[in-house]
This record gives C-alpha cells, structure tokens and sequence, in this order.
C-alpha cells in the first residue's frame, strides 16, 4: 500500500459524520461575499449600492495575476459594498446583498442529468476555469487557472487528485465521492484534458473502504483515471506528501509540483470544475461538514458562499452546546479557530468543527526532554527543536539556513512533543521572521 | 640538588625571556592604532548596549561621536543630559539638550473584563498572536497581551499588569531606548516627550476603524469625531482615519481635549488631584500625583 | 457559554506526556528492583527508598530556593534518577547514608546546575555513581556475598563479584566464575541493581513495547561489546599462566561473560538511552552505542577499574552533541 517514507503522525480519526448525507442549507436575508476568496490579492467589486444581481452573477473581477473571480450565491440587491470582519476578527472588502428570491443567471444549466462530454480545448478549459472563478478547495484556494496553465519549459506528467481527507473529522470530499462520483470523475478527466496527461490518480485513504469501491466502479467507465488506495497516516494529503506516495517523487525545496511534472487538485475541487465546465455554475456553492463530539447531530451541508457560521449552526444543531472551547474552521491539525462567528464563510472552507473544551484545552509547556519525538514525526525531515531554540534566540539566519521555510506546517511536530511545546507555532513565527529579513535585504 | 634547579630556572627563565620578546614584536605590529578618545568617550556611556541610539552598541555609538567630532543626531537615550554633557565636554563641542522621553502604552487596559471576548490559548508571543487573529479584546489595533514589550525591555522598566493584560511603564526605569516600540507588532508603544513635571496629555487609543465599529469593540475606542480638535487652543490635535493624535511638541497640557473628548479615550497623567470628580466609564485610576505612571 | 479559545493550529494533540514517559521508565525498573529485593534482603529496598527520596527531596529543595521556579518533582524524573543511583551502588549498610550525598551531587550537579529537566549533558545518575566511587572507592567496590545475604539484615558478609576477580587475575578467578545461567538470573555478587540481565531484559521489552526507547543503542551498544570482546577472546583467551613464577590469568574473556557481568545490561538498557543525553537521530544513536560498547571493554580490559560502562557512557554522553550535529535527518526536499 503507498504512502510517503518520512515522519507523520495517526491522530485519531472521528470520522463521526461518514454517514450524514449531503444537506441543503437555505439561505439567509443576508449575504455577504467576501472580495478575497482565494490566495493572492482580493477582487475588485464591480456592483455598487443598489444594483440588483442573479444567482452566479459575476460581482468581484479579477484584476490582478493571483486572483479568482467571485460571483455572486444569491439573487436581489446590494446593500453596500464594504469592509466586513472576516472569521478571525480582521476587516476584509466584502459586498453585502439583501436577498430576494432564488433567480439564477440563465446561462447556468440547473437541470440534474449528468452531461458527459467536454467539447473545449485544453486552452478554452484554462479560460473557462478562470471565468468561473475556480480555486482549489483542498483550504488552500490556489486559482485553478494559474495552476492548470503550466508554464513554458515544464511539462506535466501526472494530474493526481487529492481525496485523502486524512485531517481527523472531515467528511466532505468522501460524502461527494459516494453521491456525486460520475461527476467527480467527468471533472477528473476535464482536468486531465487540459493538462494533456495519459493518466489522472486518484488518491483515497484506506479509512474510506466504501468511497474507493465507489470510486473505483465508476472510474471503470472512464479513461485514465487510476484509484490509489493509501495507507492512514497524517499528513497523506499534503501535497508534497501525496505526490511522494503515489509517484515516488520528491518536490525539491523551494520548488512547485509542476517542476517534478505534477498537478495536485483536491476531489471537491474536480466536482467544482464539472459544474463550472459542463452546466456553467461559477463557483458559488461549497460543501462543508458540521461535526464534533458532543454535537446532538452530525451533517455534511452544501451551502452558498457567504453564508454565516452561525447560519449554519442555526439550521444544522440549533445552536453550539454550552462546553463548547473552539469552533474550527478547517480540520484539528490544520485548521483555524474561528472567533468571529457572523463571519461569512467562504470557497474552500471545509468545516464547522465544535470542539468540546477539555479537548480544545491546550496543556502547559514544559522542558524539552530532548526526545526526537518531533524530528522523527516531521514529514519534510525537519528538527523542530531546533528551530524552536533559533527562534527563540532571535537567530534568524542560521533558522533560515537549516531549511525552515521547508515546513509544510502539519502541526506533526506539536502533535506528537510530549512537553507540549508551541513547536509549529514558534515556526510558523521564524518563518514570518525569515521572510521579513529576507525582503528586507531587498 | 641545586644544580638541578639552577638549571631549571635558566631554561625556564630563557623561554619566557624569549617569548616576551616574540610577543612584544607581535603586538607592535598587529597594534590596532584607534583615536584614545574613543574609549573616554566609551568609558562615559552607560554601558547597557541597548541599541536605542540607532548604533550597534555603546563602543559604536562612542566611535560615531568622534568620528564625527559633535553629537549632531545623535542621542544616548538612557544616558540622557548628563551623558550629553560630559561629552561634548571630551569632544569639546556643543551639546544638544534633548527633551527627556518616555514610553508610552497607547491602548484602553483592554483584555479584561468585559473586553476580553476570547481566550487566547497559543504561543505567548505578540508577534504570532497578531498573525492568528485580532487578539482577545477583538480590536485589530490593540494590545494583545502577550508581552513581547516586557521580554525586549533591558531595564526592567516596563511589565505586565496582571488584572488588566496590558503593560505598564515605570517612568523613572524608562529610558525610552525605543526597544519596547519596535517589539510591539502593533505598534501601540510610542517614545513621548515626558513633559513639564512629567505632565503629559495623549489619546489612549490607535484604532483606525470607524466610530460606530470601534464603539463595539471598546467603549472608550476613539471614534474620530473631532471635539478634541476643535477645543485644542494650540492646534495641537489632528483626526486622521478616525483617529485622533496629540503632537506632543505642540500640546502645553491645558486639558481641555481631556475633559471635551465624549468617550474619555484621551488620558492625562501626573497631574494633581483636581476638584472634579472621577469620571464613572473610566475603568482606571484618577488623575492623581502619581510616583509611578500606574498605565500610560 | 464560555468564551471561544484560540490558538494556531494543530488543536489537538497525541496522550504522550514528559510525565507518561519518566512514569514509564519507573515501571520498567519494578523488575529489577524486585530480583535485588529477593537476592539482597531488605537493605536493597531501603537504599532505593532512601535515594528516591532524597532525589526527591534535593530538586524539590533546589527549585524552590535557589533557582525559585515552579516545583517539577512530580513529573517522575527524580525518581528515575533516585532509582538508577541505587541499583549502581552496592547493598550495604554503609550506602544507606552515602547514597544521600550520591543524590545530592547526581540532582544538583548532574541536573539542577544545568537548569532542570532536559538541560544536563550528563546523564545525572552516573554523574552521582562516579562521584561516589571516587569519592568513597573503599565502600563502593565492597559487594556482599550473595550465599550469605540474610534477608533482614544490614551487616553483611562481604564477597566479590566476578569483574573484581577478572580485574585481578588471580588464578582461581577461573574457576569461581559464576554460571552464565546464574549471571543471567542474577545469582552473582553485584551492584544490586546490575546483577539480573533478566529482569533489566523484561524492563526493556516493556520500554520497547511502549515505544519509550528504541532498540538502536541497546543494541549497538550490547552488541559492540559482545563483538569487540569476542575479537579479543578468539586472539587470546582467558586462560592460567605462570608468570614470574605465580599462576595468574592471562587473556581474554569470553563474550557471553562481558556482556553478562557488570553494568552493562543496565547501562546500555537505561542509562545510555537516557533521552537528555544521547543523540536523537537513528544514526547518532547507533554511533553512540558502538562508541559506549567500545569504550566498555576497553576500560575494563586495559583500564585501571575492573567496571567501565559508567565512564563510557559518560565520556560518550560528552561527545552526544557533536553527534547531534553531524548526524541529522534525512531532508525531505534537498
């Protein structure tokens, strides 16, 4: 069974929500759309005060290089267009539109039958991508028409699809693959046309036994689309992780996948792209899993960008239990924790995870007993203890010069310490240190 | 027997006789030749290396001074006048009196109470807690408690108040080197002229957000609404980005912003003890003579 | 409901604990210290008692008024050390006392005056068992005799052990060499803790089982000293010689006895695992094995003292660093 060689750790799975089938979330009075959806700089509003919009209307361009388009989830008028406090307290560009109704762009094809065959060139599927504001939903949003442009000089030689789902309580990539795994596979083969790749690899985690049968059966029905089942273990699902497990490559440092011939998109990402390439559904709508132990019910929802966190609370567990100690946006190793919960939700979010607070407490740090636990736990072959010793020393340098802008920020290191040292953390700050120096030499 | 020694001590005394030799020669002509008075000029500095001049230490900022022949631009922040002084009495030249300065926490005691509005539970460092998110007041521009001021001071001279989550300045350890400042990833900290009697007026706030967003967050957030401006007789105050700013060269701490300011985000400190009463939303302590500035 | 926490990611993390591990290492120990109970009476369990305690009792003391920081006794790792200075010092009376100032200089010397927990570079045990040694060489080389051990009594009646006779080379050596199969249960003349290679075997696999240690430098370690000593004892082995007109023993002697005598079952299993002090990477660690393993047999065989795993470990335990730093990780992305 593939996996990658180095480090990772098994955090425990509760994958409590496998069996919640995919939900319909209605939609609230408000909606408010984030300007930055993606990674790179936001989009620039093209609607003011009092302009009515359509379902899937475009109302945020991109202007820059790095930037995605945003459309709009619902239909009525805008409210106004400005700042809006993002989950994490900070103030973001944001439109703000008062909803009326449910009317659609007429362009979108909203009929359920599966349409099979794509007619576009590669360079027409690229365009189409960035028409309809594609990012990688796997919680990196990296624009979808900037990643399948493959520069000149590079040539890509795998497309491998991500639905590894190995951070513990997500469920959203493995209810799409049980529900909607024609279409994940139609969008497979789109994405594998406009790359010009023999074969497209589907990686899936053991943990999901039904998801690859399913996959699998479906796939039959396709060309060059490979399921590859891998062993458990956290990080599977990182990118330079994935692509080692399943081609043996390594992503040298401080280089793309693209320079070891290799497209990594996440599964939801492969659903997007269907909707946006065979029915004409811009990137409006996003699956995400409301789960936790001590939640009276668990769910998997399909909601429309913008939508609040506590919108989805309301309607999917009423409301959060009192013992609540952090709301996650994301997965437990990973993710983030959410302090604002009127914020807008937005594309690539993946979860609502309520973690009960004596599991959300975090221990007291004591001394460093030297273990090693934390190097060998590291999946890039990294010492966190020392950088945790160089950063605290304010030596930048020397942080910089034993590689620690290689860390993928797994949160293995931290896991696995057992004198509960802030160890990603105090990386995550070198890293921002190093980089401040770096451009201050500039 | 003797012989023994006698012959010891020859030899010995040989070779240290001519090591002394290689070694006088050696250091003849490896000598770094350096102005003497470099090192008196070093010898009056405090010593504390502290980097608040802007130079890479004390023997750096004594060579700067010579090289230079004046203390034009430059400054020994914890050495104050009586350092400026004694050198411009070494380097013969004039000595510029600079207004003394002290460090100034520009932010409400804000992550307690019913300001705290989460827990922070991560790495105690400011500097990576203002790149998770807002901080447990919940205002984009505060303080976020976690004390990376403290840990850069070298004198001691500024900690953090336990009941309150922000830091608190000893006015007579400050020697307003600036550290604090530069450590502060907000930018809360500002080096102010201390004042006549040590009397200064500033707003206590840096929130840039609009009134009504600010109001939300604290309630004594500056919300830009320009009384203090107005009232100020000596256009000392300006309102930028729905902030209020106090230039301190021009403010003579007359008081009338402090009384005027609707949301009390202006603070007055080291004044004596008026006949008015203590305002009721002002979570802090009197205007009282105070031996220590209590919050800044 | 209660107010939101915060913190970067990761938001959980594994049950592994400083405490689980030291806690761990504890019970590993139980079977040892149960065989010197059986072999040496009831002085074995008070010098384990004494010197816990007064491992115990010297952090406590020295956290609280001269580095004044929070107490740490509780996290188990005095009484790791407590036990280790006892099993490496002989069931006397006379130790009852003299294992007090053992503690005193393995927690505040070999620990404390480095700064704690995880700062020494010195495994702290040794540190007070070396001390000891040179300190008191008369009551430290003085082993009962175990034929002759009552189970409540103190005063004992005193015997060799076999490095002792080895070290001497007197010719009955030879023939009072005890069983391999007594050896290894621990039927010998011994520090008390050293004696049983069983039961320091049954702590290891418990250690192993719960990933606590891995088999790197046990192994490199044992193994070093089986082969290093195997090497001497096919060139030349230990057998009676006249010389100057007096019977002695010359030679070599044979792997099975090196490893099974002495220290070195218990040193390699637990003092040279020690994660302070040994080398993180899988590489350095087996380095450091080879180089304990060496220097071992080389102590004992050229070396004044008839016992030489705890200055192998020690002098190892100093190069550890270095260790450190040319033996990293293998990188991920080069």
């Amino acid at each position: 069974m593939k996996t990658f060689k180095m480090g990772g750790v098994h955090p425990e799975e509760n994958k409590i929500s496998n069996d919640a089938a995919i939900e319909v979330i209605p939609v609230p009075s408000q909606m408010v759309v984030l300007m930055n959806q993606h990674l790179g700089a936001p989009a620039t509003p093209i609607v003011q005060k009092g302009d009515k919009v359509k379902v899937g209307q475009l109302i945020g361009e991109a202007q820059a290089f790095m930037c995605a388009n945003v459309h709009s989830p619902v239909s009525g008028t805008v409210a106004k267009v400005e700042p809006c406090k993002d989950a994490f307290g900070l103030a973001k560009p944001a439109v703000y539109i008062n909803v009326e109704g449910d009317e659609w762009m007429e362009t979108i094809d909203r009929t359920p039958d599966i349409k099979r065959e794509c007619t576009l060139e590669p360079k027409q599927i690229v365009d189409k991508l960035k028409e309809m504001g594609i990012v990688g939903l796997g919680g990196a949003t990296f624009p979808a028409h900037i990643k399948y442009n493959v520069p000149e000089g590079k040539k890509a030689e795998y497309l491998i699809i991500n639905a590894a789902e190995c951070e513990p309580y997500l469920t959203s990539d493995y209810r799409v693959m049980m529900e909607h795994a024609e279409e994940v596979c139609i969008g497979v083969s789109i994405l594998r046309k406009a790359l010009g790749v023999p074969n497209a690899y589907i990686g899936i985690e053991m943990n999901k036994p039904q998801a690859i049968a399913k996959m699998q059966e479906t796939a039959k029905q396709f060309e060059g689309i490979v399921i590859e089942p891998l062993k458990v273990k956290y990080p599977q699902g990182a990118e330079k992780q994935l692509i080692n497990a399943v081609t043996g490559r390594k992503v040298p440092s401080g280089k793309l996948p693209i320079d070891v011939g290799c497209v990594v998109s996440n599964l939801g990402t492969s659903f997007a792209v269907y909707e946006a390439i065979q029915k004409n559904k811009p990137l409006i709508e996003n699956i995400l899993t409301v789960t936790g132990k001590k939640l009276p019910s668990q769910h998997n929802c399909l909601v429309r960008i913008g939508t609040t966190y506590n919108d989805i609370i309301k309607h999917t567990i009423g409301e959060l239990p009192a013992t609540t100690g952090k709301v996650i946006s994301g997965g437990t190793m990973m993710g983030k924790a959410v302090v604002n919960l009127d914020a807008p939700t937005v594309k690539g979010n993946s979860s609502v995870l309520v973690m009960d607070e004596n599991e959300a407490r975090r221990n007291p740090e004591t001394a460093c007993i030297r273990c090693g636990k934390c190097m060998h736990a590291c999946p890039m072959g990294l010492e966190p203890y020392m950088f945790s010793a160089l950063v605290k020393n304010n030596r930048i340098e020397e942080a910089k010069e034993h590689n620690i802008l290689d860390c993928i920020e797994c949160g293995c290191c931290f896991f696995s310490c057992p004198a509960n040292k802030p160890l990603t953390d105090e990386i995550r700050l070198g890293k921002n240190k190093v980089r401040a120096m770096m451009a201050a030499k500039k | 027997m003797t012989q023994q020694i006698l012959i010891a001590v020859i030899v010995l005394g040989a070779i240290g006789a001519f090591f002394a030799v290689v070694l006088y020669f050696v250091a003849q002509k490896f000598k770094v030749v350096e102005d003497p008075l470099i090192d008196e000029v070093a010898e009056v500095l405090p010593g504390a290396n502290c980097g608040g001049c802007g130079k890479a230490g004390c023997r750096a900022f004594a060579e700067a001074c010579v090289a230079q022949h004046s203390l034009e631009g430059l400054r020994c922040a914890p050495g104050g006048d009586a350092v400026a002084a004694k050198i411009a009495e070494l380097l013969g030249c004039a000595v510029e009196q600079g207004e003394p300065q002290v460090a100034v926490v520009r932010c409400h005691p804000a992550n307690c109470g019913e300001n705290r509005r989460s827990n922070y539970d991560g790495l105690r460092s400011c500097a990576f807690a203002a790149t998770v998110y807002t901080g447990e007041n919940g205002c984009p521009f505060g303080c976020l408690g976690c004390g990376d001021c403290v840990a850069a001071c070298q004198f001691d001279a500024i900690h953090m108040d336990a009941e309150t989550g922000t830091p608190v300045v000893d006015e007579d350890k400050c020697t307003a080197c600036g550290a604090c400042a530069k450590a502060c990833p907000r930018r809360v900290i500002e080096l102010r002229n201390k004042g006549n009697k040590g009397r200064r007026v500033f707003v206590r706030c840096i929130n840039k957000e609009k009134g009504a967003v600010a109001m939300k967050t604290c309630k004594n957030a500056c919300i830009g609404c320009g009384k203090c401006a107005k009232v100020c007789p000596f256009e000392a105050i300006t309102v930028a980005d729905n902030l209020a700013y106090i230039d301190f060269t021009k403010c003579k701490a007359c008081r009338k912003c402090v009384t005027e300011c609707p949301v009390h985000a202006i603070t007055d400190v080291n004044f004596p003890a008026p006949a008015k009463k203590p305002e009721a939303p002002k979570p802090v302590e009197p205007a009282a003579p105070a031996e220590q500035a209590p919050a800044n | 409901m209660n107010l939101l926490n915060i913190s970067g990611s990761p938001h959980v993390h594994s049950d592994e604990s400083t405490k689980k591990i030291m806690w761990r290492v504890n019970m590993a120990l139980i079977p040892t210290l149960l065989v010197a109970i059986a072999y040496f009476g009831i002085s074995a369990l008070l010098i384990s008692l004494i010197s816990v305690l007064s491992c115990m009792l010297f952090q406590w003391l020295i956290e609280k008024y001269i580095l004044k920081v929070p107490s740490t006794v509780c996290d188990g790792s005095a009484i790791v050390t407590g036990l280790l200075l006892a099993f490496n010092v002989p069931a006397t009376a006379s130790m009852l006392w003299i294992v007090v100032i053992g503690a005193l200089v393995a927690i505040g010397i070999g620990k404390m005056a480095f700064g704690g927990l995880g700062k020494n570079p010195f495994n702290p045990a040794l540190v007070g068992r070396v001390f000891l040694l040179i300190s008191f060489p008369v009551q430290m080389t003085t082993w009962p005799d175990i034929s002759k051990v009552q189970f409540f009594g103190l005063d004992t009646v005193t015997g060799p052990t076999p490095l002792g006779m080895l070290k001497e080379r007197g010719a009955e050596a030879l023939d009072n060499l005890p069983e391999v199969w007594d050896m290894f249960l621990g039927q010998v003349g011994g520090s008390f803790g050293e004696v049983s290679a069983l039961a320091i075997l049954l702590g290891t696999a418990f250690l192993l089982w719960k990933k606590v240690i891995t088999w790197h430098i046990p192994v490199a370690f044992i193994g070093t000293a089986a082969i290093f000593s195997c090497i001497l004892w096919l060139v030349n082995p230990v057998h009676v010689e006249a010389v100057d007109g007096v019977n002695q023993l010359v030679g070599y002697i044979d792997p099975l006895t090196t490893i099974l005598s002495g220290g070195i079952m218990l040193g390699a299993c637990f003092m040279a695992t020690d994660m302070v002090t040994s080398p993180m990477a899988k590489s350095g660690q087996l380095i450091f094995g080879v180089g304990c393993g060496l220097l071992t047999v080389i102590i004992r065989t050229w070396g004044a003292y008839p016992e030489g795993v705890s200055f192998a470990i020690l002098l190892m335990n100093s190069v550890t660093p270095l260790i450190n730093r040319w033996c990293k990780p293998q990188r991920f992305a080069c």
